[in-house]
């Protein structure tokens, strides 16, 4: 198929949009374009857009279902895809027309800049993204073709691992302590708290502490820990936990950041777009396509738009408020730019959404609460006066990594025998059985005895007991 | 300039289809997923009864993804579109996957579902069951001379094979061929007569193609206590043998009889769907069977396989006769089993005919009972286990 622009045209606009967004304060990485049809497209889908990924049927089952969703014209395909790595690296789709691809620059530049500046994004070093992924997919390649190991085998360690692999710590900015910190820790924990009135008070019992508890502090990362403390997985098995991990690390930060990201993005694009000198039919073809974007989703949310909202409404709320708002806004009055260049830098989608769904907000958006009742969805609570806090909340629980329940690792000793002992957080939502039934399974092969999780069923505590290929659910007194 | 871009390459051995293994792999988990449910399958009732180059859509469980996932008690929020929300307000059904944060992070539709032909599924079940080798043992095969087939062109050959075409053509080759040897034969020859080097024969063989036919003989008990439940089963039972026995012979042919207290030959629609009433004579249904057998399939030429479904209600005095008749279908045929179907909470009345017929001393012959349409597969095996067994001693 020809295309109706060279790539001569494609970098004349860049220039334009990359000085523009410059001027506008946005600070990218270095940028590269690779232009691909639709079956490219959809692979890189199918491998979160890396050049290289090791491989895995699940990938395949991914490329098969949205290229089905492509195929019947149900799911479309995304105008681009960019990948968090120094020099960021994005694909446009070369079917695309031009007002479409030149929406597309502006878009990536906005996900690039926030890539780059937003603090969640820190921990996965974008220099080394590409390499990394490439050395992990040679080391997964050479594990399957040594013979003593094989496919079967790397398959069945990577289907256990890919289930675990989101079972670990959210904030990646807060460091993890190191045993020895730990240790001091709970040494400082264990002393009684100053008491001015010592002198009359009977001392306290003191407690040392237990250092032979493993954990000392319950943990969250279950596949780095059982990297550490199963003596039975050999090197490779410990080397490809570490690689899921290491993924899932990488990973996390765009799932915090998911509504903000793409907010984001819509926001320049939108800016830069409405700067630019374009010809009549291409602004046409753009208002189109930003639209498209941006339409809400039925009965679900688009993060595109509830982001692009929050940020215009921010920046309008700090350029100029409407009376009582001057009183949120403090007294230390940032410009609505700065004032958003701030916040893409410091949030994530938890407390960005905490911060700024105002009322007003909640209302123009019409959210609304839903809850399964019996096999149908039924609205709950819509956006009034009472009930608007309650639907931000529920909002703010579902995003980002809000929608995985924390499980951690409280006793790898648990009655003496070895036996896993993991806690679930509870917080009212209850976990899918049948689901937890399956990865504990795959918890209990990696970790090769019995494994124990203790939640809440039905306001009830409840422990999951994995053992000889059964889960037993017993009532907790 | 520090953006690059990098052009679509033109030549496809640039673009490689990374994900090919991949998705390999994933089908071939699928396939092995079919065939460890497939007796859940089985028992699905839109598959009998098929067109074998119809789609089916399969259930699957075993390669989704499982993570730790909330489960049914968890709210979420949407967006309204206009003003139209109002709390009470169904907006879908629950099972649908919303359009949610990332993939993955939510249980979607309890089964994944994918599409095979009816004929891929069956290539599935029979290949993994371990089946009777049935072509070791001597079939009864017949010979049968087919018709001449042609083979290529001779030169001799009898006059009613003369390919004139061809011998006219093969003239006027030698006819060019002699002008442009000779320029002066062209003038003087007006006549140019065929020449015995130009006449061209079809040659044809004869073939000798090996046969082997079955048939098999659906015996039901139509009776007033066969109700659709149990038919259902029956037909099931039948469906599987047939199909599996159209993938080890060449023809395969269905007689199907109904019995109450007499017998008669009946099309597969009256099989399925007359509903008779009336007491059981079993007896009369072998008779039946016994009689056709005898006036178009005869053992030497048919590998007969015979299964009779009933809710072994049977007329106390016929026992005897019935059991005799059995004996005589025993020998006659491959394979002869008796199912006894009895569908749970269908009322326990009537007695069972199973250790009656126990007193049958056939090698060939197995009973089986069917509660449930799950139980229709396993059954299914073990019927045929009795055919793998006899070919074993054989």
């Amino acid at each position: 198929m020809s295309t109706s622009y060279t790539i001569k045209d494609l970098e004349d606009w860049n220039k334009q949009i990359l000085r523009l967004a410059r001027e506008f304060g946005l600070n990218p990485y270095p940028q590269e374009f690779e232009l691909c049809d639709h079956e490219q497209m959809l692979a890189y889908m199918a491998y979160s857009g890396m050049p290289s990924h090791y491989p895995h049927w699940s990938y395949g089952k991914s490329y098969e279902k949205l290229k089905t969703l492509y195929d019947y014209g149900v799911g479309g395909l995304p105008y681009e895809m960019v990948i968090n790595s120094n020099p960021c690296i994005a694909y446009l789709m070369r079917d695309n027309a031009l007002a479409l691809q030149v929406l597309t620059l502006a878009h990536v530049y906005g996900h690039s800049d926030f890539f780059r500046n937003n603090f969640t994004f820190r921990s996965t070093r974008a220099e080394f993204t590409l390499e990394t992924f490439k050395a992990h997919a040679d080391r997964v390649r050479r594990y399957i073709e040594d013979p003593s190991i094989g496919l079967e085998k790397v398959e069945h360690l990577l289907d256990a691992a890919h289930a675990l692999s989101l079972q670990c710590r959210r904030n990646l900015a807060i460091r993890k302590q190191t045993p020895e910190e730990e240790q001091e820790q709970l040494l400082v924990e264990s002393k009684p708290l100053h008491d001015p009135f010592r002198s009359i008070h009977r001392p306290p019992e003191y407690a040392p502490p237990d250092f032979n508890r493993v954990p000392l502090y319950p943990d969250e990362d279950l596949i780095l820990f059982i990297r550490d403390h199963n003596p039975h997985l050999s090197d490779w098995e410990k080397d490809l936990l570490t690689i899921v991990h290491e993924e899932a690390e990488y990973f996390i930060p765009q799932i915090e950041t998911k509504i903000m990201n793409e907010g984001w993005a819509s926001f320049w694009h939108k800016l830069i777009l409405e700067r630019l000198d374009l010809p009549q039919g291409v602004k046409l073809e753009f208002l189109v396509r930003h639209t498209q974007v941006l339409s809400p989703t039925p009965g679900g949310i688009n993060p595109y738009h509830l982001g692009f909202k929050l940020w215009e409404d921010i920046e309008r709320r700090w350029n100029d408020p409407i009376p009582n708002e001057e009183k949120q806004c403090g007294s230390r009055r940032k410009n609505g730019r700065e004032k958003i260049l701030e916040v893409r830098e410091i949030e994530r989608d938890t407390s960005f959404l905490r911060r700024y769904l105002t009322e007003e907000l909640v209302r123009e958006l019409n959210l609304f609460e839903y809850q399964s009742r019996g096999n149908e969805r039924v609205i709950s609570r819509v956006a009034d006066e009472e009930n608007w806090q309650q639907i931000k909340q529920t909002l703010i629980r579902n995003v980002g990594m809000g929608s995985v329940p924390v499980i951690k690792i409280e006793n790898a000793d648990y009655n003496n025998n070895r036996v896993l002992f993991l806690k679930h957080d509870h917080d009212d939502r209850d976990l899918h059985l049948e689901y937890a039934e399956k990865t504990l399974l795959y918890l209990h092969q990696l970790w090769g005895r019995e494994v124990v999780l203790e939640t809440t069923i039905n306001e009830k505590k409840s422990l999951l007991c994995f053992a000889d290929e059964k889960m037993v659910i017993k009532p907790l007194h | 300039m520090e953006t690059i871009f990098r052009s679509y390459p033109s030549s496809s051995a640039q673009r490689s289809d990374r994900s090919a293994g991949d998705r390999l792999r994933h089908r071939q988990k699928v396939r092995e997923a079919i065939r460890e449910n497939i007796a859940d399958i089985i028992a699905e009732e839109s598959i009998i009864g098929k067109d074998r180059d119809r789609i089916i859509k399969v259930p699957i469980r075993g390669i989704k993804e499982y993570r730790f996932v909330y489960g049914e008690n968890v709210p979420g929020v949407g967006e309204g579109a206009g003003e139209e929300t109002r709390p009470g307000q169904v907006i879908g059904k629950g099972q649908e996957a919303s359009q949610s944060q990332h993939a993955g992070d939510r249980p979607g539709v309890d089964y994944y579902e994918t599409d095979i032909t009816l004929d891929e599924l069956i290539d599935i079940m029979f290949e993994d069951l371990e089946l009777p080798y049935l072509e070791r043992k001597h079939l009864r095969e017949i010979e049968i001379e087919q018709q001449y087939r042609r083979k290529g062109f001779r030169k001799k050959g009898v006059r009613v094979r003369l390919d004139k075409r061809r011998t006219a053509r093969s003239r006027i080759k030698r006819k060019l061929a002699a002008s442009r040897h000779n320029e002066t034969f062209q003038m003087q020859a007006e006549r140019f007569p065929f020449h015995n080097d130009d006449l061209t024969y079809r040659h044809s063989v004869s073939e000798i193609r090996r046969e082997s036919n079955a048939v098999v003989m659906c015996i039901m008990d139509t009776s007033g206590s066969m109700d659709t439940m149990k038919k259902y089963l029956a037909r099931s039972f039948f469906f599987l043998l047939y199909r599996f026995l159209c993938t080890k012979y060449q023809n395969v042919e269905i007689v199907f009889i109904a019995h109450h207290t007499e017998a008669r030959e009946v099309t597969e629609e009256e099989f399925f769907h007359k509903g008779e009433s009336g007491g059981t004579f079993i007896s009369s249904g072998y008779h039946k069977a016994l009689e056709i057998i005898q006036q178009r399939y005869h053992p030497s030429l048919w590998n007969i396989y015979v299964f009779h479904c009933s809710d072994g209600d049977n007329f106390e005095s016929d026992n005897s006769v019935a059991l005799q008749a059995a004996q005589q279908v025993a020998q006659l045929s491959n394979l002869f089993g008796y199912g006894e179907i009895k569908p749970l909470g269908s009322g326990y009345y009537g007695n069972s005919m199973i250790p009656f017929f126990a007193q049958l001393q056939a090698e060939n012959f197995q009973t089986v009972q069917i509660q449930r349409k799950e139980e229709i597969w396993p059954a299914f095996k073990i019927f045929l286990s009795k055919d793998r067994a006899r070919e074993d001693a054989a």
